[in-house]
């Protein structure tokens, strides 16, 4: 029998399961062919267009949705994927209303940009329907070359660098590779199990084997690596989150939002994964988005979002605030935890208002608190496990602009590497570029 | 409010929208319904002589190009004179026009070239009580491999003899239809006036082949695993048809010739532009086939609102005052310089007038880092193509510069006179200038 939304604790089933397989549908469902040929024909094929530039892969947009015009998405396709394998990943997450579709001269003349990532998605989604794969590899060049890490940076590293005629072994921790394609993003980003559905068309290039269940300080080492392979490339994202430093956030209900979202996509059944009746997620970015909306959508009756500083310092895009709004996902700004409550398990959360000087966040003094049988932190995550040696900037591991780190012979990109925003497009551009240095530097 | 009643060739209709010979005016039924949605008049489906009717293909007449959005820009069509036997249309066209005596019906003919054919059919169609009749010259496939149609229209003198019959047999206006399948529309209009016809009316359609089926390699429309070429119209031939209406218009032998523009009129403006070039009316058919018969209430609105603005109280106002500035290119002012100026308020920075001007014109834009696009007047030949490629509308236009005012392309200042070819220096035939 399904819960409600008064139910209280944190129960399964607060929604009838239909209504959660609704929630959790396609967010912007794909293309039919004439609204795919109706929204190519709004391109006005820029010179040097800016959508272009603004893409961290450099796809040829104007020629993609060209492409697309003239009937022909398969060859649409072949040009996005040439520069970004995860075309199809990247067409359904990346924050395109802050990256190509914010620049295009249609949001200019008309406030409505071309939608390029729905085009993308169905350019990519129509080649990726058909039989094979449509790169082929080179001639081998006997180099072997490790890869740490299966997600987005990894698998396009590993795929040029299969392309180009080498061997690579992926080292995966855990048991599916994709890494936050396949364990982070909300899931209607990704439905259908696209993530995975994308990783194996991905290793049909053929060259690449994945070897699950051993990470740096779990079975691998660098130096190990290093006398193993002719290369090494790092990606293995940021595997610590960040602490609120308040006291009770080791109370049961009160944990890491990408801890929750990765169970939540791994969920078979979604009607049985629990969600509190009152959700406060702590933080602004997309991952703070994205575990609030899917609370909702699971049935949870309220859900707050707390964030520290104003709306505009908000790391995720408006567009993402207004589809948490949307939902019912309440946004709630300059407020930060103080503490959460509960005799054993969380009931709620203290807040207190803040105010920002010179840049800093600092406490009024003045708290409240909310019901949250669950807290979801989603402040930030760190490096966590990198080997040692390797200089750091910031937090992150030291890289320069073709991906090489402080040690030789050792490449890095995606979250775990300085430079370029934390997102998928970013991880590939990262992971295919720094592919291509290792080639010329093994190749000479 | 202005007036848009229409007297052409002394018919009166209460507009000058007319439906043109061709599918939408094959029957009753049709043109009842285009009455009462506003058209001012029809010319009926091309009649053939009495007996078996002429046969249709059984598979699709028509093929199509499109613009942006699927938006049908060019119509062909393989499509014969009407296939209903003479008698049914007749007796047809004789009830409508009993009951809509103040909406022109003219009968569009096509009968073999020769006298007889013409002797038999047109007491016919004077009984009918038409208000005049359309000689087919101008249907460039199938009935034109009968000797009809085009085949017609491509010979002068046959024109020209078939209008005497018509004027011999016939009391009422002769208004002969064109095909635009020839080199100089002249010499067809021309035949026309000699043979006594009282007005002409183009363009017919144009022959072409207007796609490929690249799987069968066959042209459409397919029939089978064959295609022929059909008769193009619609929105892409207008700029063709505008030309020959203007030509007609003013060629001294047919100035003044009464013309009925037909080709690719779509909306009011189409209309305003046509009846400038010297048109009295126009004919209307692929835009009431794509969009049925209510597109006539825009052009009735739309051609009231821009007369009214202008102050045109009736077609005749304005019928024409175009053609006095259709000259001969030797005849354009060598001294008229302009330049082109962007806006930058409008720019919305698409740059594809710096990608036309740098690879295919006269590398007169600039280009920033920051994608600001401006003009360099000392490149700038003031081609238009920039202002063309635009895909905001006045963003970029072309400004005169003013007599007096330096051209910093080619280091003159603009001369305030008037100068031409016939005068220019480097033309070998050039005349002093008086």
């Amino acid at each position: 029998m399904a819960s409600s939304h008064q139910a209280s604790g944190v129960v399964a089933g607060r929604l009838p399961s239909q209504k959660i397989a609704e929630n959790f549908g396609d967010l912007h469902p794909a293309y039919t062919v004439h609204e795919a040929s109706v929204a190519a024909d709004r391109c006005y094929f820029c010179y040097d267009a800016p959508c272009m530039a603004a893409c961290p892969t450099s796809i040829d947009i104007p020629q993609f949705i060209r492409e697309i015009q003239t009937g022909n998405p398969e060859a649409a396709a072949r040009s996005i994927l040439k520069q970004n394998i995860l075309g199809g990943m990247c067409a359904r997450v990346c924050p395109t209303e802050t990256l190509c579709e914010e620049v295009c001269v249609r949001e200019t003349a008309e406030g409505k940009p071309v939608e390029i990532g729905r085009l993308q998605r169905y350019a990519t989604d129509t080649l990726m329907a058909k039989e094979g794969h449509p790169f082929s590899r080179a001639a081998s060049t006997g180099k072997r070359i490790a890869v740490v890490g299966a997600g987005p940076a990894g698998l396009a590293a590993a795929h040029r660098l299969a392309m180009l005629g080498h061997e690579v072994v992926i080292h995966e921790v855990k048991d599916k590779s994709g890494g936050l394609n396949e364990f982070g993003i909300a899931a209607y980003k990704s439905t259908n199990d696209f993530a995975a559905r994308e990783v194996d068309w991905l290793m049909q290039i053929g060259g690449i084997s994945t070897v699950h269940g051993k990470g740096l300080g779990g079975g691998l080492t660098l130096e190990g690596l290093k006398a193993d392979f002719d290369a090494v490339f790092l990606s293995i994202g940021l595997a610590g989150v960040n602490a609120l430093r308040a006291p009770g956030e080791d109370k049961n209900g009160a944990r890491d939002a990408v801890e929750f979202i990765s169970e939540l996509r791994q969920a078979s059944d979604l009607s049985k994964l629990a969600v509190a009746r009152n959700v406060v997620v702590i933080g602004g970015g997309m991952t703070a988005v994205d575990a609030a909306v899917q609370s909702k959508l699971l049935g949870a009756e309220n859900v707050t979002i707390a964030y520290r500083r104003g709306q505009e310092a908000m790391g995720a895009s408006r567009f993402e605030q207004d589809l948490a709004t949307s939902k019912g996902v309440k946004l709630m700004f300059n407020v930060m935890p103080v503490a959460v409550h509960g005799d054993g398990a969380a009931s709620e959360i203290e807040l207190e208002y803040t105010k920002i000087e010179d840049g800093r966040v600092s406490g009024t003094g003045e708290t409240f608190r909310l019901a949250a049988e669950q807290v979801f932190k989603a402040i930030g995550q760190n490096l966590e496990g990198q080997p040692e040696g390797l200089a750091l900037e910031g937090r992150k591991i030291k890289v320069d602009d073709a991906g090489r780190t402080s040690v030789s012979g050792v490449w890095a990109g995606g979250d775990c590497a300085s430079g370029g925003e934390d997102l998928t497009v970013t991880a590939v551009a990262e992971g295919r570029d720094s592919a291509i240095d290792i080639h010329s530097s093994l190749m000479g | 409010m202005a007036d848009l009643t229409t007297e052409f060739l002394g018919i009166k209709s209460p507009n000058p929208f007319w439906l043109a010979s061709a599918p939408p005016t094959d029957k009753e039924y049709n043109v009842r319904r285009a009455f009462e949605a506003g058209w001012g008049g029809v010319v009926w489906k091309t009649l053939g002589e009495e007996g078996p009717p002429v046969v249709n293909v059984n598979g699709p007449r028509y093929g199509a190009i499109f613009g942006a959005d699927r938006r049908l820009l060019g119509l062909n069509n393989i499509e014969l004179i009407t296939d209903r036997p003479l008698e049914v249309n007749l007796e047809e066209i004789t009830r409508v026009k009993k009951d809509y005596p103040d909406h022109a019906i003219i009968v569009s003919l096509m009968v073999p070239c020769e006298e007889q054919a013409w002797k038999d059919i047109l007491p016919k169609v004077e009984a009918t009580g038409a208000d005049g009749i359309e000689l087919n010259f101008g249907c460039p496939h199938g009935m034109a491999e009968r000797g009809m149609g085009s085949a017609v229209g491509q010979v002068p003198e046959y024109i020209q003899m078939v209008t005497e019959w018509c004027k011999k047999y016939y009391s009422k206006p002769v208004i002969v239809k064109l095909t635009p399948n020839i080199t100089d529309i002249r010499q067809p209009a021309r035949a026309a006036k000699n043979g006594g016809a009282d007005a002409v009316s183009l363009i017919n359609t144009i022959n072409s082949i207007v796609s490929v089926d690249l799987d069968i390699m066959a042209p459409n429309p397919t029939i089978g695993d064959k295609g022929t070429h059909g008769g193009y119209c619609g929105p892409a031939v207008k700029p063709i048809a505008m030309n020959m209406v203007a030509e007609i218009a003013r060629d001294p032998e047919t100035h003044g010739l009464p013309i009925s523009a037909i080709g690719g009129v779509t909306t009011w403006r189409d209309a305003a532009e046509f009846i400038s070039l010297g048109a009295g009316n126009v004919q209307v058919c692929t835009a009431a086939m794509t969009y049925g018969f209510k597109v006539v209430e825009e052009m009735i609105s739309g051609l009231s609102q821009w007369m009214d603005e202008k102050g045109h109280s009736s077609i005749a106002d304005f019928m024409g005052q175009a053609v006095p500035n259709v000259t001969d290119w030797q005849y354009l002012n060598l001294n008229y310089v302009a330049k082109a100026v962007i806006s930058q308020d409008d720019c919305i920075k698409c740059g594809r007038c710096f990608a036309a001007c740098e690879d295919t014109s006269h590398q007169a834009i600039e280009m920033s880092a920051d994608r600001v696009f401006t003009v360099k007047d000392d490149e700038c030949v003031a081609c238009n193509l920039c202002v063309n490629v635009c895909p905001v509308e006045d963003c970029i236009t072309l400004e005169q510069v003013a007599p007096g005012q330096l051209d910093e392309r080619t280091g003159d200042v603009v001369s305030e006179d008037y100068a031409n070819w016939t005068t220019h220096p480097n033309n070998p035939s050039a005349t002093a200038a008086e």
